[in-house]
């Protein structure tokens, strides 16, 4: 079956997702002149780059002295050095052209009295090769992101861009060795369309509902990584998954680290900073991945609060003001979702699955490459969370991720806006949306099977308890066979809406098979991995190992187990130390 | 508790019109209204349909009419209504399915105000500078997560759909007020129009309904003044 010709479109860009690395991509080729089409499953300004709090980090300097050498220090020992440190030092040094575009663009930080743009601490951002905290995060309020995300998205409307709200995209094509397009499926009626286009960023944002407890909205399904990973293209370090320390009990809500920022203390059941004991110098402002397992460790030697599996976010003693003034948004949160007054009362806070350090591998460019060589698939490009450059490493620092999608979502524009002119429309074969049109029409019909529901919710605990915070051996093999029975089952799964239009339940079954793709790169990397590294912690391996896995995983899909290969670290400027705070 | 969650439902390939049903649902003690659809649509009627996205009152898809009033379904706590609650999709907008309006005018009103910096000058090395108190003065409506819960609250909006709406005044006055932004003039002349500013008859709705708690009816009446004093 063809799909008609005016479900067809040519574009010399497409873009899909309208986070913050999808915007800036759009608004570099647009204000090139180049047509380009960004497509979402929402709209643009429910992306999740909205619901980022606390800040982004650039060495402006506006109150201190900072230079971009330490920022790119302190993302590389944050990463505990599987940072590529190629990309860490484009990091660093464009932040700060960054961030003064966001700026010239309208974006309202708050501001010192001098006029300049604000700066606070945050976690692991230090001054001087890791001396003591610096001011590097730049903010508005407790709503940076939203505030990217808005000023973003104006200055797309501003330029032009053509958005496509609520297009799925369900398929890449990517044929001869080039990316040509996109399947999308449109939400509002159920057609297809096919994008032709000589360039592809995926822009599709993180994975986080994989796990229970997440602090990622329900449309974070791993989409971009599934489906490249579905064409051959390997997942990198998918391992690394970061738990963020203060999250809403039982919710997962997040309560930025910003809270820390500004002094707030964590408390375990006998009232103790406990940080004291597990990161003497930096304390509450350590890196998450030591705060989670600290918050851990304490639960599980019978500290949490009352005995429970949660310990205290106390500010009380910042005083109104400053919590009025500079977290109003998750003071609101707290009183909301929790029935807790911040300003008199400690906040409880356990650790919530928040961030995916991999994901698709890219080159500094945002071109995706596909093995241990960084080969280039021409044309298509991958920035922002579903993407692996890797600046991350094994673990994030606070405020790198607004950071990282901006930076690398600027490159991304640039290079496509070069590859456009070099390539035009590519041709695609008539019949290019069949298979994914005949996948969506059986998940649509099949006429008995299981609730996917039921099937997202035990992938969601199992990926919780046997691939979270710890992991032993044990626990990632009994992981891995629930991972790959739920999938068997999901090959069998029925949705009851049987409708074309706005059918969200066929869509939320095909994200769980993204979910279930992405899992499986995850479980497998991890068991694969024996030693402890940044986000990825082996009670049955504690320690960290550079002489076996100072490399890059790849993950890459076969009809069975996953196959793993690795690739080396760039390592330019800081040789591997041992990880202190 | 156990709850009586009425729904208004449609779907616009099996209905003539909009009916109601109602499910009895569990509501755990901190479940907000979101929890409850959640719970419908994966263990009772799949085909119950609406728009969500971050859960926790940020992303603005999840407007409906809760109780009567316009609110965030992840945002309204199930025991602070009661027993008995009713969901509706916002008011004065085309049904597509069950709770999902469509959004595409209320978009297109919000980009008709401009909503965007411009400010033509030469960049300059490093930021432009602006003092907190100018950064303040529009602090409020920097806020808006374009819910539509404001504009589809408004009576002068239900009687008159052309009207431009609350949320794309107060996204025209995070402009006006900001030191940085030239486009002030054009924009007060949008909104001089007769589908503007005068529309507003201050009722406060909008601002009763607003889940970012900005001052809405406030800032319509600063942008209103605006108007007022370039005609000088």
């Amino acid at each position: 079956m063809t799909v008609p010709e005016r479900q067809v479109h040519e574009f010399p860009a497409v873009i899909v997702g309208a986070g913050g690395a999808g915007l800036w991509a759009a608004l570099e080729l647009a204000r090139e002149g180049i047509d380009t089409a960004v497509l979402t499953k929402l709209y643009p300004t429910r992306s999740h780059t909205g619901a980022a709090q606390g800040g982004i980090c650039a060495a402006l300097g506006n109150h201190e002295e900072d230079h971009w050498e330490w920022h790119m220090f302190d993302t590389v020992k944050g990463g505990d050095y599987l940072v590529d440190q190629d990309a860490a030092e484009v990091l660093a040094r464009e932040a700060i052209e960054t961030v003064l575009e966001l700026e010239h663009m309208g974006l309202p930080f708050n501001r010192t009295p001098d006029g300049k743009i604000d700066q606070r601490r945050f976690g692991g951002h230090t001054r001087n090769f890791g001396e003591a905290p610096v001011r590097r995060s730049c903010f508005a309020a407790d709503r940076t992101g939203h505030m990217i995300l808005q000023t973003l998205y104006q200055q797309c409307i501003k330029f032009g861009v053509r958005f496509f709200d609520e297009y799925h995209v369900v398929d890449l094509i990517i044929e001869g060795g080039e990316t040509r397009g996109v399947v999308a499926y449109r939400i509002a009626d159920g057609e297809m369309h096919v994008f032709r286009s000589p360039a592809v960023l995926l822009a599709t944002g993180g994975f986080g509902r994989m796990f229970r407890i997440t602090s990622n909205a329900h449309a974070l399904t791993g989409d971009g990584p599934a489906l490249a990973y579905r064409h051959g293209i390997p997942l990198e370090d998918m391992e690394f998954y970061q738990f963020h320390p203060t999250g809403i009990v039982g919710i997962g809500i997040l309560l930025s680290e910003a809270a820390r920022g500004e002094g707030g203390y964590l408390r375990n059941d006998a009232g103790e900073r406990f940080m004291e004991k597990y990161a003497p110098k930096l304390m509450e402002l350590g890196p998450r991945d030591v705060i989670s397992r600290a918050m851990y460790l304490e639960v599980r030697e019978g500290r949490g609060i009352g005995g429970g599996d949660y310990v205290h976010l106390d500010l009380t003693h910042l005083g109104r003001a400053v919590i009025e003034a500079k977290l109003p948004d998750i003071t609101e949160f707290a009183r909301v979702y929790q029935g807790i007054e911040p300003i008199t009362q400690p906040v409880p806070v356990q650790p919530t699955a928040h961030y995916a350090m991999g994901g698709i591998p890219t080159d500094v460019m945002a071109r995706v490459v596909i093995d241990e060589k960084n080969t280039a698939l021409p044309g298509l490009y991958a920035a922002g969370e579903c993407a692996c450059v890797s600046v991350h490493g094994a673990n994030r620092l606070g405020t790198n991720s607004l950071i990282d999608i901006l930076v690398f979502g600027r490159r991304a524009g640039r290079d496509m806006a070069r590859h456009v002119r070099r390539n035009g429309v590519p041709d695609v074969p008539a019949d290019v949306a069949e298979p994914v049109r005949a996948e969506l029409e059986a998940l649509r019909t099949r006429p008995v099977g299981e609730n996917p529901n039921h099937i997202r919710a035990e992938l969601a605990s199992v990926m919780m308890d046997e691939c979270g915070v710890f992991r032993t051996g044990t626990s990632l093999v009994r992981a891995y066979n629930v991972v790959c029975d739920l999938k068997d089952r999901y090959r069998r799964a029925q949705v009851q809406d049987r409708g074309r239009v706005f059918n969200t339940d066929l869509l939320e079954a095909r994200e769980l098979g993204y979910l279930l793709d992405c899992a499986e790169a995850t479980v497998m990397s991890a068991m694969a991995r024996t030693e402890s590294r940044g986000g990825h912690y082996r009670e049955d391996y504690p320690q960290r190992d550079d002489t076996e896995w100072l490399q890059h995983s790849l993950a890459y899909r076969t009809e069975g187990r996953p196959e793993m290969r690795y690739k080396p670290v760039s390592i330019t400027h800081f040789e591997p130390k041992p990880r202190t705070y | 508790m156990l709850v009586d969650l009425r729904i208004l439902r449609f779907d616009p390939e099996r209905d003539e019109k909009p009916h109601w049903d109602t499910y009895s649902v569990e509501s755990g003690p901190m479940d907000r209204v979101l929890d409850l659809l959640h719970q419908v649509k994966w263990e009772e009627d799949g085909t119950l349909t609406f728009r969500r996205s971050c859960a926790h009152g940020v992303c603005g898809s999840d407007a409906m009419l809760i109780n009567g009033r316009n609110r965030l379904a992840c945002k309204v706590r199930v025991d602070q209504l009661g027993r008995r609650v009713s969901v509706a999709p916002l008011p004065g907008m085309r049904v597509i399915k069950d709770l999902v309006v469509d959004m595409e005018p209320f978009f297109d009103q919000y980009k008709s105000v401009k909503p965007f910096l411009v400010n033509e000058e030469p960049e300059p090395e490093r930021e432009r500078l602006q003092s907190p108190k100018e950064r303040a003065r529009y602090d409020d409506t920097t806020k808006c997560i374009l819910c539509a819960a404001c504009t589809t609250a408004c009576p002068s909006f239900w009687a008159q759909p052309s009207f431009v709406g609350p949320a794309a005044i107060v996204n025209a006055h995070r402009f006006i007020f900001d030191s940085r932004d030239h486009a002030s003039e054009e924009r007060l002349e949008i909104l001089a129009d007769e589908d503007g500013v005068w529309r507003c008859r201050t009722i406060f709705n909008c601002t009763d309904a607003c889940p970012r708690g900005i001052h809405i009816t406030q800032a319509i009446l600063e942008v209103s003044n605006a108007v007022v004093e370039r005609r000088g």
